[in-house]
This record gives structure tokens, C-alpha cells and sequence, in this order.
């Protein structure tokens, strides 16, 4: 009698939270039978937005029910506020924005917000304080390939690549010149590092052994890890001043978000190399424009922009001294699979009240 | 007589002024290559020759200089475009610029290694013609450095260079290939292999060896078929050293998954070659010294290398 309550309770009110609040008050050997029966068949219920990489998606296969938007192209917001009903946890994106609307229309089922980035910017990380939701995310697994990614885009930026590509397209590339396209070397340079987090230290760490001559950097706070590499710790300013590549590698906050504007472009050289890899948000887009046509900086770099994705008439498109790539930074095989595994652990150890491998501290 | 020397093309200011101070200079007012016309009529009577890879020094120019010609100074690490064996025979000192170069070759080197592993020609590519769409987790992925086996083939000064600054990228391995044990391959932790085991063993294969008579058109179908699946090659060398129809078929067959070339034989490349159209194939024109700094120390340099020769000091 108890079981088939505890079906058709469990039909209309899914999820093990739920279930649990209503046999918790039975008597001791109905309690374990109902328990027995949950942890056979009340699997917790995941939505992912998105078809991920695989070995994400087995883990999760294996201890819970799976609802998915299993396309290569977002979720439309309606779609999203749909299916989230009732859902224990939730498998999301960069590009899926988790606000409070998200967060009721799942109700209060939902323990868990894994989302498959070390951004958490498209999340309302309040609000999920206020309902007791925990959040994970994935830094360190990707942070190399960040790295590798903000260097590749350094050095085509500076070295100029944009017009060598296309003089060899159009077949303006003739005979070897000496001064043709010369552009500055990391060789005898100042790089400066804005946010010497993980990936911040990650490009500082390559970068050394290009005989660059110092490494500066600027944030919140001194960082441990600066020691190991001479990189010395200064005001913004200063940075702006004397480096020769500025590398923006902090997170997008209330604090940076348009850090980046007329004002900084002017106090940098004007031959200097802007490089973001962080978020567009941190860069007054329209300054960063002006600044490459008046000559107040050398060239820009940039694998994030407002918005994404740039629409092709976008006039930094038309630069000669601008890079723009598709927000690539952490595109490869090795580092998206194993985003995808950590953010199925983080569900899962929260769905099991376990200490997660990542989760997001919220302050 | 004052010494006279002649400049076969516009150089940096910073080489020329070294020059003026005591000798005799003439110079090709022009950052395009001498026709060979006017190069042959103003050699004549030069003690001394400043010059670039564009300029075919051969027999013919040396005599058309005569037999006052001390030295020929070039702008360059290759002397592959002067007859080297020629000049010995007159007693003709050839000067090259091989130290001041290596840093911005192998920061080049780097950089073809770095934009071929994450395709980020493609990604230009994409952003420009409106391919971007809203991020997505598997679109133009690459490879990573990390738990990957790099391979020299000449770990000389450039070699070495893309070795030190390639090893912070969690590099697994560092394996060459030369004449002989270098000393200096220790400290980067690299190991000697046999020509054989540096093409199945690379993850990525640069080639950093000087273009001789062993290693022009090596690389080659035989090599190629030797090369490890997934894996890249990189020259910024010499184009002669690899044959370029059977990298488009090697390309094609997918064994070296991919390439980056800032040198090819000949350059420019003809627009219309296979492997300019190959998108497994990125071709740059030939940047692998072209920082400020470096040209203009390269131009003080092969300035120096000259005036030192003749005057003595």
C-alpha cells in the first residue's frame, strides 16, 4: 500500500528530495522498504542543456534520469524555463543565462548548477545562495589550454599575422624585404598580466622563456605564485604604462566589467599589444575601437567580445591591427572532455551530499 | 683610395649610418630586390658587399666586381643564395647574421606551432564570414602541448630556442635529430634520435636544419609515411628541404594531420599550387626574423661584419 503511494506521490512530485520529506514520518520497516525502492528507482533527475562531450554524460547516465537538449545550438530561453521543471540538478552552459526566473521554474527540487565553464557570469550566484543551491564549475582542467590559446593569439597579433595571411592569399607577398611587416617581439619586452589567477600564471609561466625581459602584474592582491616566475606585483597603472603587452586575464565581476576604456588605452604605449581572453564585458568595446584607429595602442587581440558573436559587420573586423577569434580559448578535445567529467562529478557529489571537486564559493 | 662598399637594397638606418662613417657607401635606394642588370653594373670595383637572400651571388657577380672584392656581408643567417665554395677559391670572406636572429625565429617557429594545434586560421576565418555561432562545446577544437613529444630536426641556435620556450607547455618529451650530441640539449632535456624515430615519435616536427646536400627535399613521401597520425610539421628552415607536391599528398593522406610553412621553394609560392588551397596547409611569407629589433640588429650586424672585415677593426 505504502509503494504504491510512494509511486504515484513520486509521479506527481518527482525527485528524491521530495519523496524522502514524505516517508521520512513512517514507521522504521516502511521507511526502509520506501528507501529501498526510492534508491532503486527514484533516480535523481539531470537536465543538460546542451549535447557535451560523452564521458560527461555516461557518468551521469549511470546514476540518474536524463532530460537533455541534445543539439550543437543553444537552448531557446522559453524552452529552458520548460524543461527545468521539478530537476534535481542542471547541466549548463556559458551561454544559458541562470537567473531567478531559471531557478523557480525548476522549483525546489533542484540542489545543483554545474556549468561546463570557469566563467560564472551567465549565473545568478545570489539568488542560488538564497534557495540553497550549490554551483559548480570547471577551472584548473582548462586552464592550460586558456593559456596556450591566449599565447597563440599573443604572438598572431604581434607578429601580424592577419595581413601576411591575406598578402599570401591575394598574392601581394612578393620577394623577401627587410622591413615588411615587422611588428614588436616578446624578446627585451614587459608583458603585463592583468589578474594573476590560474591562467593568468599559466601564460606568465610560458611567456618567460622568450626572453622577456619583466614580468608585471596587477589584481586584488598579491598572489603566491608571482614568486616562482619574478613577476612583480603593481598598481594598474603602472602596468598600463610600462608594458609592451598587456594580457587581460580576470574574471568578469561588478568590479572589472568595462575596466578597459578611453582612459586605459591612452596611458598604455602606443605601441602595445592588447590581448583578452577573459570575458568581452571587461573591454569598453567602442573605446578599444578607437584607441587601434588613432594609433593610441599598436594592435588588439581578442578571443571574447561584446556580444558573442561579433556580427561580421562589426568595424574591429575591418582592423588590420585586430585578431578576433571565436571565443576558442578552451577548445580543445582534452580540456572539454574533462570539463564535461568534472561537471558531472560536481553534480553528482552534490546530488550525493558529498563534497564537491569543484564547487564555486560564493561569498 | 678609400674603401668602397655597396648596399643592395635600403636598409635600416641604424646599419647604414655604421657604415657611412668610414667607408665609401652606395646603396640600392629601394626596399625591392636589385635587377640583376644593375646589380652586375654597380659591384663593379666594390671592396665589400652588403646583401640579401634576394640576391643570387654567384660567379657572374663576382666577376663582375672583380678582383678587389674582399668581403660579402649578408643579411641573413642563410648563405644558401652565395656561392660559398666560389668566394673561398678567391680568398672572398662571406659574413652572416646568425645570432641576433634566432630569438624572433624561434618565437615564429612557436607561433606556427601554437596556430596550427588550435586552428586559429580558422577561427579568423569563421569570425569573418559569419560562421560564429553561440559558443559551442566541440567547434574547432585542437590539441593541447600537454603529454606531447616535440621533435627538432637541427637543434642549433633556433632549435634550441623553440625547445626552451615550447618545454613550460607541460611538453612530455623533447627529442632531436642532428649530426652529433649537442651539450646544450640537457638542459632542456632533450635526447638524440635517429632521423627514423624523430618522424614517428613527433607530436609536432619542426624543422630547424640548414638546407646541405643530406637534407634538401628530405622530407619527403618516404618521410611522410614514417610520421605519426595527429601529428604536425612545422619549417621555418629552407623550403628546398621539403619537397612540396608530396606534402599536399601526405597532407591529403593525413599523415602529418597538418602543417605550417614560412618557407617554401619557391617564394613566393605560385598562387595557384595545390598546397596554398590545401586548408590543412598554413603558409606564411617567410616572417620568421621580421621583429623591429631583430632586423636592426641585423642590419648593424652584417654592417659591422663588414666594416670590421675591411677595415680591421
Amino acid at each position: 500500500m505504502i509503494l504504491a503511494q510512494l509511486h504515484s506521490f513520486q509521479r506527481v512530485f518527482p525527485g528524491i528530495r521530495a519523496a524522502r520529506l514524505l516517508i521520512s514520518s513512517l514507521p522504521q520497516q516502511d521507511f526502509i522498504a520506501c528507501e529501498k525502492v526510492m534508491s532503486t528507482s527514484a533516480k535523481p533527475r539531470v537536465f543538460i542543456t546542451r549535447r557535451v562531450p560523452e564521458c560527461g554524460l555516461a557518468l551521469l547516465k549511470a546514476q540518474c534520469e536524463i532530460s537533455q537538449w541534445n543539439k550543437d545550438d543553444p537552448i531557446p530561453q522559453s524552452e529552458l524555463l520548460s524543461s527545468v521543471k521539478g530537476v534535481d540538478a542542471l547541466f549548463c552552459l556559458l551561454t544559458d543565462k541562470i537567473d531567478a526566473e531559471v531557478l523557480d521554474a525548476a522549483g525546489p527540487s533542484l540542489k545543483v548548477v554545474g556549468t561546463l565553464s570557469v566563467g560564472y557570469d551567465h549565473i545568478d550566484t545570489t539568488a542560488c545562495v538564497k534557495r540553497g543551491i550549490k554551483v559548480g564549475f570547471t577551472p584548473d582542467v582548462l586552464t592550460n589550454a586558456v593559456a596556450e590559446l591566449t599565447v597563440a593569439l599573443l604572438l598572431a597579433t604581434s607578429r601580424r599575422l592577419k595581413e601576411a595571411m591575406r598578402a599570401v592569399e591575394d598574392g601581394s607577398w612578393g620577394t623577401w624585404k627587410p622591413m615588411w611587416l615587422c611588428g614588436p617581439g616578446l624578446e627585451g619586452s614587459t608583458v603585463g598580466i592583468v589578474g594573476l589567477g590560474r591562467i593568468g600564471l599559466a601564460v606568465a609561466r610560458c611567456l618567460k622563456p622568450f626572453a622577456v625581459s619583466r614580468i608585471v602584474y596587477s589584481g586584488s592582491a598579491e598572489r603566491p605564485g608571482a614568486k616562482e616566475i619574478n613577476a612583480e606585483f603593481v598598481p594598474l597603472d603602472d602596468l598600463l604604462i610600462s608594458s609592451d603587452f598587456v594580457i587581460v586575464c580576470a574574471a568578469l565581476t561588478p568590479k572589472t566589467k568595462g575596466m578597459f576604456n578611453k582612459d586605459s588605452f591612452k596611458k598604455m604605449k602606443k605601441t602595445a599589444v592588447f590581448i583578452n581572453t577573459s570575458r568581452g564585458a571587461v573591454v569598453q568595446q567602442d573605446d578599444l575601437y578607437k584607441a587601434l584607429v588613432d594609433g593610441e595602442i599598436g594592435a588588439a587581440g581578442l578571443d571574447v567580445t561584446t556580444p558573442e558573436p561579433l556580427p561580421t559587420d562589426s568595424p574591429l573586423l575591418k582592423l588590420d591591427n585586430c585578431v578576433v577569434l571565436p571565443h576558442i580559448g578552451s577548445a580543445t578535445h582534452t580540456s572539454r572532455s574533462a570539463m564535461s567529467e568534472l561537471t558531472a562529478r560536481n553534480i553528482l557529489a552534490a546530488l550525493n551530499n558529498q563534497p564537491m571537486p569543484s564547487e564555486l564559493k560564493i561569498s | 683610395m678609400s674603401v668602397q662598399a655597396y648596399i643592395t637594397r635600403q636598409i635600416p638606418e641604424e646599419g647604414m649610418s655604421i657604415l657611412k662613417k668610414k667607408l665609401n657607401v652606395s646603396s640600392w635606394c629601394s626596399e625591392n630586390v636589385m635587377p640583376r642588370e644593375d646589380l652586375l653594373k654597380h659591384v663593379k670595383g666594390m671592396n665589400g658587399i652588403l646583401c640579401t637572400i634576394s640576391d643570387n651571388m654567384d660567379k657572374e657577380v663576382l666577376d663582375a666586381a672583380g678582383p678587389q672584392l674582399k668581403v660579402i656581408s649578408t643579411l641573413s643567417v642563410g648563405t644558401g643564395h652565395i656561392d660559398v665554395s666560389e668566394c673561398k677559391k678567391r680568398g672572398i670572406e662571406v659574413l652572416n647574421t646568425p645570432d641576433v636572429a634566432s630569438d624572433s625565429a624561434a618565437e615564429f617557429t612557436v607561433t606556427l606551432v601554437l596556430l596550427v594545434a588550435r586552428r586559429l586560421l580558422e577561427g579568423m576565418d569563421a569570425v569573418k564570414n559569419g560562421e560564429w555561432g553561440l559558443w559551442k562545446p566541440m567547434w574547432i577544437c585542437g590539441f593541447e602541448m600537454g603529454g606531447r613529444t616535440l621533435g627538432i630536426h637541427g637543434l642549433g641556435r633556433v632549435g634550441f630556442g623553440i625547445a626552451r620556450r615550447l618545454k613550460p607547455f607541460n611538453i612530455e618529451r623533447i627529442i632531436y635529430h642532428d649530426l652529433y650530441h649537442k651539450e646544450y640539449a640537457s638542459s632542456v632535456g632533450a635526447t638524440l634520435v635517429d632521423l627514423p624515430t624523430l618522424l614517428a615519435e613527433s607530436d609536432m616536427l619542426c624543422i630547424c636544419c640548414a638546407p646541405t646536400p643530406q637534407t634538401i627535399k628530405s622530407f619527403n613521401k618516404e618521410a611522410f609515411a614514417k610520421m605519426k597520425e595527429g601529428s604536425i610539421l612545422i619549417n621555418t628552415s629552407r623550403g628546398v628541404i621539403v619537397d612540396h607536391n608530396d606534402l599536399d599528398a601526405a597532407l591529403k593522406a593525413g599523415r602529418p594531420m597538418a602543417a605550417g610553412l614560412d618557407v617554401t621553394d619557391p617564394e613566393p609560392l605560385p598562387i595557384d599550387h595545390p598546397l596554398m588551397k590545401n586548408p590543412k596547409c598554413i603558409i606564411t611569407p617567410h616572417q620568421g626574423t621580421s621583429t623591429w629589433a631583430t632586423r636592426i640588429n641585423m642590419a648593424k650586424a652584417a654592417a659591422s661584419n663588414l666594416y670590421i672585415s675591411l677595415l680591421g677593426h
